[in-house]
C-alpha cells in the first residue's frame, strides 16, 4: 500500500507545475463600423500622451522622460482637478492614450503599462483610505465600484504607428 | 534501589514507522490536488516581463492562451530565430486566430462565452508590433477580455 502510494506521490511531485497566472488585465476596444461619424472630440488637456519608440525610449507629453517617473507624472495628471493648466479636468475625464512603435520592446511595453496601472491603484487605495479608512482591495463590491466611478481607468492602447527611433 | 539508572549503555529506540503511510498519503493528497498539469508543449521562448499591479488569473476554463516568442533553441534550424505565436501545439499565422477564437468560445457554454480571457504570453524580447497584429485580430475576432501575462516582481528586475 504504502509502496503504492510512494509512486503516486513521487509521479505528482514530478509533474506538479505550480505556477498561478498573473497578469495585467486589459479591455481592448472593439472594432467600430467605417462610417460612424467621428467620436466628440476631447480636450487636450485631459489626454496624457504616452510614447514610446523603436529604442525604448519614453516621451510623455512630447518630452523625454524616465520610465521610474512615470507613475508620480501619471497621478499629478489624473489627480490634477483643474488646478494645473495642462494637466486633466477631473479623474473621469482624463484620458491616458498609450502609443508604441512596432519596434518597442514588449518588456518596456509591460513596464509602462505598469506604472500607469499602479498610477491609478495608488489613486483608488489613496481615495479608498479617505472615504472609508481601508485599502482599496478590502472595500465590499459597492465601495469598490463607487472607487472605480471615480478613478476609472481610462487607458487607450493606439493604433500602431511607425514612430522610428530618435 | 534507586529509581534512577545511572550510566549504562541506552538502546535508543527505534522510530516508528506505523504512522509513515499516512503521512505519504497526505503529501499524495496535496500533490493530487495542487497540480495543474502543462496542457502544451512550449515552442517558443517564454521569459515573461516582470510586473508588480498584477491580477490572478482566476477560472483556468475560460481562459485560452497565445503565446510568443522566438522559436526554442532546438527549433531554430527549422524554423529560424524570428519570434512567432504559437496556438495549442502548433506554431500559427496571425490569420489564423480568428477560427481559433471561435473554437475556443464554441469550446465553453454559453452563459460564460462573455468571460472568456485570453492570456497574452509573450517573451520579454518580442517586438511589440506582432503583439499589436495580435491584438488586431484577437479585436476582429471579437475576443476584447485579454491578460498580458507577467511574473511577479520589480520591473526590468532581471536586467
Amino acid at each position: 500500500m504504502a509502496d503504492i502510494a510512494f509512486l503516486l506521490l513521487i509521479f505528482f511531485l514530478v509533474t506538479t507545475t505550480m505556477d498561478t497566472d498573473t497578469g495585467i488585465a486589459r479591455k481592448l476596444p472593439p472594432i467600430l463600423p467605417e462610417n460612424l461619424p467621428p467620436p466628440p472630440p476631447i480636450k487636450e488637456k485631459n489626454v496624457f500622451v504616452v510614447l514610446i519608440n523603436s529604442n525604448d525610449n519614453l516621451f510623455v507629453e512630447d518630452d523625454y522622460m524616465d520610465v521610474k517617473d512615470l507613475r508620480a507624472e501619471a497621478k499629478r495628471f489624473i489627480s490634477n482637478f483643474g488646478r494645473l493648466e495642462n494637466y486633466s479636468d477631473n479623474p473621469q475625464k482624463a484620458v491616458i492614450s498609450l502609443q508604441n512603435d512596432r519596434g518597442t520592446s514588449y518588456e518596456m511595453f509591460i513596464a509602462v503599462q505598469n506604472e500607469l496601472t499602479a498610477a491609478y491603484n495608488e489613486l483608488r487605495d489613496e481615495e479608498s483610505d479617505k472615504r472609508f479608512g481601508k485599502n482599496f482591495d478590502d472595500l465590499t463590491e459597492k465601495q469598490k465600484k463607487e472607487i472605480q466611478e471615480f478613478y476609472p481607468q481610462k487607458i487607450s492602447e493606439a493604433e500602431p504607428v511607425n514612430l522610428g527611433g530618435g | 534501589m534507586s529509581k534512577f539508572k545511572k550510566g549504562g549503555a541506552k538502546a535508543t529506540p527505534a522510530i516508528s514507522t506505523a504512522s509513515l503511510p499516512d503521512i505519504v498519503f497526505i503529501l499524495l493528497f496535496f500533490f493530487m490536488v495542487t497540480t495543474t498539469m502543462r496542457e502544451v508543449t512550449l515552442l517558443v521562448d517564454n521569459r515573461k516581463p516582470y510586473a508588480t499591479e498584477i491580477e490572478k488569473l482566476e477560472r483556468k476554463s475560460l481562459v485560452s492562451y497565445i503565446y510568443v516568442g522566438a522559436p526554442k533553441a532546438f527549433l531554430r534550424g527549422q524554423f529560424g530565430s524570428e519570434p512567432r505565436l504559437q496556438l495549442n501545439d502548433s506554431y500559427a499565422k496571425l490569420n489564423e486566430i480568428g477560427q481559433w477564437a471561435i473554437t475556443e468560445r464554441e469550446a465553453i457554454n454559453e452563459a460564460e462565452r462573455a468571460l472568456l480571457t485570453v492570456s497574452i504570453k509573450a517573451d520579454k524580447e518580442v517586438k511589440m508590433g506582432l503583439v499589436t497584429d495580435i491584438k488586431q485580430e484577437l479585436r476582429k475576432a471579437q475576443m476584447l477580455k485579454i491578460n498580458y501575462s507577467t511574473r511577479k516582481g520589480e520591473i526590468f528586475s532581471d536586467r
